[in-house]
């Protein structure tokens, strides 16, 4: 195995982290911080085949993981300003709660 | 090499598991914290300079500090902010699906062969970053600049809650 | 930095570069770079630790001097014994944990502030070949970590449980984070216009004299100036120094974020405060002033390290002489500032920048008129804003009682 396949493998453990986080917790803020994980794995993989594959000089692995990370960042704080609305509206911000709009 | 590579790992992954499975959240929004900065770490032994120092000044430096204040903000005056565990039926699916998505994509990045890879340290200074960014790649920034301010302006509307909201501001 | 010394250097230019030598010339490979960061990472912080401890006397002196009082001067000869005494009553306090406390965040957050500020000094450049690390991305590291030393405000003002020191923290963390803008604004004309992130390249874009005399320092053009004025002004802010010590002022909020400290931690506190405010003027120096080159061409026999230090002095000096005479800003008055003035100029500074840049070659008939455009663009905005912002704000009208 070598140190790519080593990359790769750290990136889909780390993936695979947050998405149980994001299933598992019933906290706004816990599911976003596990989504907010997911994009962090994404971008290790992006900067492992930018640093092994062909044409690093190109550069278009750090660039497109600057992008992720600031559109990211943007999510992450959009995503705590609403999960901030719902804190105002129910008093918790547990999501199982969030069940207004529920038929 | 692989000795660094096997200790970020290691550390990466076991704050970020450490930190969304306790019940503090305090203190599990900092050991994710220290997780961001192991992903730093790896940038900087990738050779993607820019992007490591990108990412603890934006992650470590920023979005931290939004996480903290949105915990603060949501609490019901405790000082103490526990978070009940999740009920062990949904945790056990929820690992289940974490592992299985995460054992495909490993279980096919191991048996792809890669072949033709480029091993030395590439460089990319931060003057052929700056170039691209204002060259080829000019779009794509300037689509970000947009999308950062529509996040911006919208964060501050939600975030601001309607004037005439009779619960009040907390 | 490399092993070869170019000659032409005076002797006392070279002479921490020979030091270094003889210490680890005989070294096989891999060992004399060790050698090599470890001896930096030693003088950086045994210089800094000198200068930290002498500045508290420094700093005291001259604000009792201005406050028509002499200052410490019981302990040795003119009180120059004090930073040891004070050393001495640090260690020796007890070091008092509330019973409630998170005792891994109360240990930690004083670490962390000073390690996250010991980091960012590791990138200025000190003198012609004295750079601890020469990092092509160098700026960015450098507010990389001060600005993850924010993180250990907040752990410092969670880790006591108690309220007022969770809500100052909270506080200092809002004063931080609208700090960092103007700071990082101020900057990027100076990037722009050097080209590089590089701190060492940026010293080196400021060099040269116009006759010898008037030196090349991006300070002395008109954006440089307002970019100087604004990264002063932020730093102040960022360093939580006066007028912007609210964070940890003691008629607010008991000590702010450090009320649950005592002992050592309290110092270490403070340490990484005036770390932070050395570093920071460190970089204004680099930035604005020049770094190492001297300011008129006949005086290039002074190495170049000792004019790093004349300039850096000057800075804290000016530090010291603000805190002395403004008074403290509220929290309102603070944000207000930040959001509404400093980002606003800092902004238009870039305007500035840019038009100077594009400018570059109009010939000499026409510099009177390329200098009076930019110190336009320069002050207008920053006379309206003010107005703007301080309208209403009248002069006082004083009322006596009646006789």
């Amino acid at each position: 195995m070598n140190t790519l396949q080593m990359c790769l493998v750290l990136s889909s453990l780390l993936f695979g982290i947050g998405l149980a986080a994001a299933l598992a917790r019933s906290s706004a803020i816990l599911v976003l911080l596990g989504i907010e994980l997911m994009l962090n794995a994404a971008n290790l993989n992006f900067i492992a085949f930018w640093r092994f594959g062909p044409a690093p000089e190109a550069g278009t692995g750090v660039l497109f993981v600057l992008f992720a990370i600031a559109v990211a960042a943007a999510e992450a704080a959009v995503g705590l300003a609403l999960a901030i609305a719902l804190y105002r509206h129910q008093r918790t911000i547990r999501l199982q709660e969030a069940t207004r709009l529920k038929g | 090499m692989n000795l660094a590579l096997i200790i970020l790992g290691l550390v990466i992954l076991g704050s970020a598991a450490t930190a969304l499975s306790i019940r503090n959240i305090v203190r599990s929004v900092l050991l994710l914290v220290a997780s961001w900065f192991g992903i730093a770490a790896f940038y900087l032994w990738a050779g993607a300079e820019f992007a490591a120092f990108a990412q603890a000044l934006v992650y470590g430096g920023a979005v931290s500090m939004v996480v903290l204040f949105a915990v603060l903000l949501t609490r019901r005056g405790h000082l103490d902010v526990p978070v009940p565990p999740p009920p062990p039926g949904r945790l056990l699916w929820a690992i289940v699906a974490g592992g299985a998505v995460a054992g495909i994509i490993a279980a096919a990045a191991i048996r792809t062969p890669f072949e033709s890879l480029n091993n030395e340290a590439p460089s990319l200074p931060v003057r052929k970053l700056g170039a691209l960014l204002m060259g080829p790649q000019a779009a794509a920034l300037l689509v970000t600049g947009v999308l950062l301010t529509a996040a911006l302006l919208g964060a501050v509307v939600i975030a601001a809650g309607a004037k005439d909201d009779k619960e009040g501001a907390p | 930095m490399s092993a070869d010394i170019p000659e032409m250097d005076s002797r006392l230019e070279r002479l921490p570069l020979t030091l270094r030598d003889l210490l680890t010339a005989h070294l096989p490979e891999p060992w004399r770079w060790i050698a090599q960061s470890l001896i930096a990472i030693a003088v950086v912080l045994a210089a800094f630790g000198l200068l930290f401890a002498f500045l508290t006397l420094i700093e005291r002196k001259i604000l009792g001097r201005i406050q028509n009082r002499p200052g410490p001067n019981r302990v040795g000869w003119g009180g120059i014994l004090q930073p040891f005494a004070d050393a001495i009553k640090m260690l020796t306090k007890e070091d008092i944990i509330p019973r409630s406390a998170d005792p891994v965040l109360h240990y930690l957050a004083p670490v962390a502030l000073v390690s996250f500020s010991l980091l960012s000094l590791a990138v200025i450049p000190y003198g012609r070949r004295l750079v601890a690390l020469d990092l092509d991305s160098g700026v960015l590291y450098f507010f990389a970590a001060s600005a993850s030393s924010e993180l250990a405000v907040f752990m410092a003002g969670w880790a006591g449980r108690n309220k007022y020191s969770l809500l100052a923290a909270m506080r200092a963390l809002a004063q931080l984070i609208s700090y960092e803008l103007p700071l990082l604004l101020s900057l990027v004309p100076v990037v722009m216009l050097a080209g590089t992130l590089s701190p060492s390249e940026i010293v080196a874009a400021q060099s040269g004299w116009t006759f010898g005399l008037v030196p090349h320092w991006y300070a002395l053009t008109p954006w440089g100036f307002a970019g100087f004025a604004i990264f002063m002004v932020a730093s102040l802010a960022e360093a939580n120094r006066s007028p912007f010590d609210l964070p940890e002022a003691e008629s607010e909020l008991i000590a702010g974020h450090l009320t649950e400290y005592s002992g050592f931690k309290y110092a270490l506190f403070f340490m990484a405060e005036y770390f932070s405010m050395c570093a920071l003027s460190g970089m204004a120096v680099t930035l604005f002033l020049g770094g190492w080159q001297s300011p008129f061409a006949a005086l290039q026999f002074v190495p170049s390290y000792a004019w790093f230090a004349i300039k850096l002095l000057v800075l804290l000096l000016g530090f010291i002489w603000i805190r002395a005479t403004l008074p403290r800003l509220r929290i309102d008055q603070l944000m207000r500032l930040a959001w509404k003035f400093l980002v606003p100029l800092a902004l238009i500074n870039l305007l500035t920048a840019a038009f100077w840049h594009l400018s570059a070659g109009w010939g000499t008939g026409a510099q009177p008129l390329r200098w009076g455009i930019a110190l336009a663009l320069v002050a207008v905005p920053f006379v309206l804003i003010g107005r703007r912002l301080s309208s209403g704000l009248g002069p006082r009208t004083y009322r006596y009682a009646a006789p």
